[in-house]
């Protein structure tokens, strides 16, 4: 089953990577799609299987390295959180697969782009089932390649070019931070494969490393090189620049690789490797502190585009922002869970951007769109689900998954925790006034299109609508359906703090939604605490007792003391309700603006003009960089170029020394002259050569004569 | 007279025999049973092999000690035999198509090889001097055996009158040894020298005379200078000839004369071979860039090539001769592979020699051009080809003694050829294909390209088998 989730996709890249000529578009479409859709079938009964059936097992595929003791084999970790990553993948491709149909119906080269998708979700899925650091990393820099090609899927544009190397440059960065991480784990445990990681763990819990003369928390370090990894690939703060800009990509792209999949690598990261972030506090507070940020800053950078998909693309980083710092205060099952439903309504958002955009005849800039909703009727709706999901207003998705993220934030009790806590409302409040922003600039008012425009306006067709009620079914239901499991608790009495775990459940798929379990209780004082697992059931098995503890099934651990979801569930009430307020005003107040005092915009900008400036701009983000790196780099590259490589390295180097070759050679075939008395002199002189030179030296040492 | 015992001696005697027998019947039957003699030449050699095989390989001196069979005598004679079946084997259709398909030329070869085997068993500076110009003599009459070529003819007499000058330098070099120590034994020259407190100019002059010569026949710098020239103008089956046997022998000599009498001036010849061991070494790299002509490039080659066998004779240990009779072993397969590659590399009934000749031709004739490729990389020394663990050893060897930077040039400039081997593979692969070979490769050739590829490829998977057997034949040189 697991085999038939994961190489499918590589099957279906491979015919249509290599016989794409032979087989057509219509064959390589067909092809893509049939494998992402049984994978898909595959994942969601794995998914019953493992979390709902407790079964998690590991399948060995191959011996990879054995070197010394570097022992690495291919094989695919299957448990709760591979499969609610292998179901929010395959899932999401599947109905992107098949969106790409329709919207890619113009394009020259389908073929390719239907076996890139590909080859992308195979990519994601040998990451998220790695069962070691080595094999998660070959999936992470195979999503990554194929983000690179499919950023830069319209070669012909100059821009997508440079956002495709923009993108694949800029993760470098982070999997530096990465392959640092992996080695720094593999001295300190002489493995790395996860099972033997994660045993060590509570011994090496007081390992330092001593690193030019400083003595540092060795698993701290770990930890933030890690986290490295997933600031570059989650597009958090600092290495975020990309993420914007690969908006460049087809929209299909965007929804699938750097909105529900790709850019959530990070996050699983974290939460796989949460049992040795549980004995690194230090590094969970920086992951803390920066997912906050971001959740902020990102919301700021929001309120102020105009292209549509990059709006939409700073809420991506913004939501990213929530899910970070809901591990930073190990509230890991929650960030899973929001993962989970920000993979479906993110996916529809974008999906349903791609439909407008497609209606638009390519246009992305929301200035020159509105008064469209009457005639795209259905993707209006489907965005006005997507963006309550994502404003998280019940009873969508989003609601019940950014929720449990702020109050665990709230329930961590700590100073970041808190900082997190108003820096994720005031994000609240500012996700729901964009969103509702794109909705009414988008479809309301006048239209401010061309009139030739607005007359090809029309609907998109149903291969591309499908899809997006798909995903809108997840963005509505999935919250409900898998709150129980995802982050529930088992029951909570008063004062049982001892275990609570999260359990975050997720994958929606089409399916309607399943019932939710019933809440049970779980052990109390347990030490480490697992996410629970989950009794089996089927889809209206009633009666065990579905907790976090049982769904995860310590595919996920937490310290008790950390346990911040069950404490979650005790927080204040305002604490509960503040975000839906904010949520609830944020759209009040696009309401405003966009629909009832069209003037109210401009006139805020002049009265905030620096700070208009500073998010318009982006927090000067790119200009920074620019000018700090990439033109110290530049200049330190030119310099380097012609005057390291192409004077010193080339000159004395591969040129001097073939151009010195040849004149060596001439030189000596000169000598060659044919002529036997010239031979012979050669000779001669040798040996007359060879006796001056012992005549010398035994003279000089005072040898016999 | 106690030690009448013609054992030892009976491979020698068997070939003259049959070299003999053969020139009887070339006489009587005249050219037209070229053929015949050539194959019954080579079966001659192969069964020499077996007596060889028969006869017991412990070590003995026998004629009064002019003559020594030991187990790196018999190593380096079944090598000598190998190579010369290969160098009659390639020979046959070459002479034939060459219309210079006389009776005399297996005989040559045979005469070239008495000469050669005594070389490996002498044990006097008289023996030696009679085995190598027994070889010597034959050789020179072989390159220029094309009568009508102006080229042979040339390489004939400029092979003739250099290999005597090398001649005139090894005896005025014995003389001397012979004056300094009173014998030209060389059990007794090696206990005079032991026994010397101090080594007197004339023995170290005696010394450099002896290697100049012997530096001759193995074509090493800078006494390499008629190589390039012979190697052009023989015919090529001749320079085939040339390239895999008489080194060995040479080799074969040079080794039993350094390690056995010479031992106790190490510090002296180490000077010498040292410097010769560079010389050759950066000459074969560099000036092979150069060559346009296919043969050239070979005789270039061979010269880089012995440089990196003498490297092994400057480690002075008996790894370091082992080093150097497994080198030899891997570089006599190699070259006679690629000889049967040149070999066919005909036009219209013409031979060829440029490099530019060989353009493309993995699309015109890959059955010759892959095989060729992979003898170019075992060439460079490109790992898991055997060529590699050639020069591994050999550096190794170096290494091992201490002599560092010796092993980086010798690197350094297996670096530089790399070039040109590789350029081969480049022509043959990635350039323009030129007009296709007349095809037919005889079964002799095929065979031993067939053989050489084949160890070229299969020695890393069983390398002990030669690598024990070489090491083993050159220990015997350090028991005494």
């Amino acid at each position: 089953m697991e085999l038939l989730a994961v190489f499918l996709p590589l099957i279906a890249f491979a015919i249509a990577g290599l016989f794409g000529k032979k087989i057509g578009d219509k064959g390589c479409q067909f092809i893509t799609c049939a494998a992402v859709i049984i994978a898909a079938l595959s994942s969601i009964s794995l998914f019953f299987n493992v979390a709902y059936g407790g079964t998690a097992y590991t399948t060995v595929l191959a011996d990879w390295i054995n070197s010394g003791d570097f022992h690495i084999k291919w094989a695919l970790r299957i448990d709760t959180l591979s499969v609610v990553m292998m179901c929010v993948i395959n899932i999401v491709s599947a109905c992107v697969h098949v969106y790409s149909i329709g919207y890619m119906s113009h394009d020259e080269a389908k073929g390719r782009f239907m076996a890139y998708l590909s080859l992308f979700t195979f990519a994601m899925l040998m990451l998220v089932t790695s069962d070691n650091l080595l094999q998660l990393f070959f999936g992470w820099e195979g999503v990554g390649l194929a983000s690179y090609l499919l950023i830069g899927f319209w070669n012909h544009k100059e821009s997508a070019n440079a956002a495709a190397q923009k993108a694949f440059i800029v993760n470098r960065v982070g999997d530096f931070g990465l392959a640092l991480g992996m080695m720094a784990i593999f001295v300190i445990f002489g493995t790395i494969q996860f099972d033997a990681i994660f045993s060590q763990v509570p011994e090496m819990a007081e390992t330092y490393f001593t690193f030019l003369g400083g003595e540092y928390h060795a698993l701290t370090i770990i930890g933030l090189l890690l986290f490295i990894g997933a600031i570059g690939k989650s597009a958090q703060l600092g290495l975020h620049t990309w993420l914007p800009d690969a908006m460049e990509g087809p929209t299909p792209v965007s929804a699938l690789i750097h909105a529900a999949t790709m850019v959530t690598a990070g996050v699983f990261l974290v939460a796989r490797m949460s049992p040795l972030y549980e004995f690194a506090p230090d590094a969970l507070m920086v992951v803390t502190v920066v997912g906050a940020t971001t959740a902020f800053v990102a919301a700021t950078i929001g309120l102020t585009q105009f292209d549509i998909k990059r709006v939409i693309a700073y809420s991506t980083m913004s939501q990213l922002g929530y899910m970070f710092f809901a591990l930073g205060v190990s509230a890991y099952g929650a960030a899973m869970f929001h993962l989970m439903t920000h993979a479906f309504f993110k996916a529809l958002l974008f999906l349903g951007a791609g439909s407008v955009i497609h209606a638009m005849s390519d246009e992305q800039d929301m200035r020159k769109m509105g008064g469209i909703w009457k005639k795209i009727p259905i993707t209006y709706g489907l965005m006005w689900v997507g963006s309550l999901a994502l404003a998280g207003i019940p009873p969508f998705a989003g609601y019940f998954s950014k929720d449990i993220v702020l109050e665990a934030a709230w329930a961590d009790g700590t100073w970041f925790g808190h900082y997190a806590y108003y820096m994720g409302i005031a994000a609240a409040f500012m996700t729901a006034f964009y969103s509702w922003r794109l909705l009414l600039m988008t479809f309301h008012g006048k239209p401010r299109a061309s009139e030739k425009v607005m007359s090809h306006v029309h609907e998109s067709p149903t291969v591309m609508l499908g899809p997006l009620v798909v995903l809108a079914a997840g963005a509505l239901f999935a919250g409900m359906v898998f709150y129980q499991g995802f982050v529930g608790s088992a029951g909570h009495h008063g004062d049982d703090h001892g275990t609570a775990h999260v359990e975050a459940e997720h994958h929606g798929e089409e399916e309607h939604g399943d019932t939710h379990e019933p809440v049970v209780i779980h052990d109390e004082g347990a030490e480490v605490i697992h996410a629970a697992e989950d009794g089996e059931e089927e889809h209206h098995a009633e009666d065990f007792v579905l907790s976090k503890e049982t769904f995860w099934n310590q595919s996920i651990q937490v310290l008790a003391a950390n346990d911040t979801v069950e404490a979650a569930h005790n927080v204040p009430k305002w604490v509960k309700y503040l975000p839906l307020v904010m949520g609830l005003l944020g759209i009040s107040l696009a309401y405003v603006f966009y629909m009832f005092r069209p003037n109210a915009p401009s006139v805020t900008v002049t009265s905030f003009k620096e700070l208009h400036t500073l998010f318009y701009n982006k927090w000067f983000f790119d200009e920074i960089y620019h000018h700090v790196f990439t033109k110290t780099a530049f200049l330190l590259g030119l310099f380097f170029w012609k005057f390291g490589d192409k004077k010193i390295i080339d000159g004395y180097g591969p040129d001097g020394s073939a151009s010195v070759s040849n004149k060596v050679a001439n030189l000596m075939s000169r000598f060659q002259s044919g002529y036997v008395y010239q031979y012979a002199f050669m000779m001669m002189i040798a040996v007359i050569g060879l006796i001056s030179w012992f005549v010398f030296k035994g003279s000089s040492a005072g040898g016999a004569l | 007279m106690t030690d009448f015992n013609l054992i030892p001696l009976l491979p020698e005697i068997f070939l003259s025999l049959v070299g003999m027998g053969l020139l009887i019947v070339g006489v009587s039957q005249g050219n037209v049973s070229t053929r015949v003699i050539c194959w019954s030449s080579a079966a001659g050699f192969v069964i020499t092999g077996l007596i060889l095989l028969g006869i017991g390989w412990e070590t003995q001196t026998v004629l009064n000690g002019m003559f020594v069979m030991d187990k790196f005598a018999g190593f380096m004679k079944l090598l000598i035999l190998t190579g010369l079946v290969a160098a009659v084997g390639l020979s046959v259709r070459y002479i034939i198509q060459e219309g210079m398909e006389r009776f005399e030329y297996p005989i040559l070869i045979i005469f070239a090889g008495i000469g050669m085997m005594i070389m490996v068993s002498a044990n006097n500076l008289l023996t030696l001097y009679m085995g190598l110009e027994l070889q010597s003599l034959s050789l020179y009459v072989l390159a220029a055996f094309h009568r009508n070529s102006m080229r042979s003819s040339e390489a004939g007499i400029k092979y003739f009158v250099l290999g005597a000058l090398s001649s005139g330098m090894l005896l005025f070099g014995m003389s001397l040894i012979y004056g300094f120590t009173g014998s030209v034994d060389f059990t007794t020259i090696g206990a005079t020298v032991n026994n010397l407190s101090a080594i007197p100019f004339g023995l170290t002059f005696g010394l450099v005379f002896v290697l100049a010569g012997l530096a001759f026949k193995i074509s090493a710098v800078p006494f390499h200078m008629w190589t390039p020239d012979v190697y052009q103008g023989a015919p090529t089956s001749v320079t085939a000839l040339f390239a895999i046997v008489p080194k060995i022998a040479a080799f074969g000599l040079l080794m039993r004369l350094l390690f056995e009498p010479f031992m106790g001036m190490s510090e002296q010849w180490v000077q010498i071979i040292y410097f010769i061991a560079v010389a050759s070494m950066v000459v074969g790299a560099f000036a092979a860039i150069a060559q346009g002509n296919i043969k050239r490039l070979l005789a270039y080659s061979s010269i880089g090539n012995m440089g990196y066998a003498l490297m092994g004779l400057v480690a002075g240990t008996a790894e370091g001769a082992g080093a150097v009779v497994l080198y030899l072993t891997i570089y006599m397969i190699m070259t006679a592979g690629v000889f049967a590659v040149v070999l066919s590399m005909r036009r219209q009934g013409m031979a060829v020699y440029k490099i530019k000749d060989l353009s493309g031709l993995s699309q015109t004739n890959p059955g010759l051009a892959y095989p060729l490729a992979i003898l170019m990389f075992s060439m460079s020394g490109i790992p898991p080809a055997a060529g590699f663990f050639g020069k591994l050893v050999v550096f190794n060897a170096a290494v091992a003694s201490g002599y560092y930077i010796l092993a980086v040039i010798g690197v350094l400039s297996s670096v530089v050829a790399a070039f040109y081997y590789l350029r081969v593979v480049k022509v043959m692969f990635f350039d323009e294909p030129a007009d296709a070979f007349d095809g037919g490769l005889p079964f002799a050739r095929r065979a031993i390209l067939f053989i050489s590829v084949l160890f070229v490829l299969g020695f890393v998977i069983k390398p002990n088998i030669f690598v024990s057997s070489s090491f083993d034949a050159a220990s015997v040189l350090f028991q005494g």
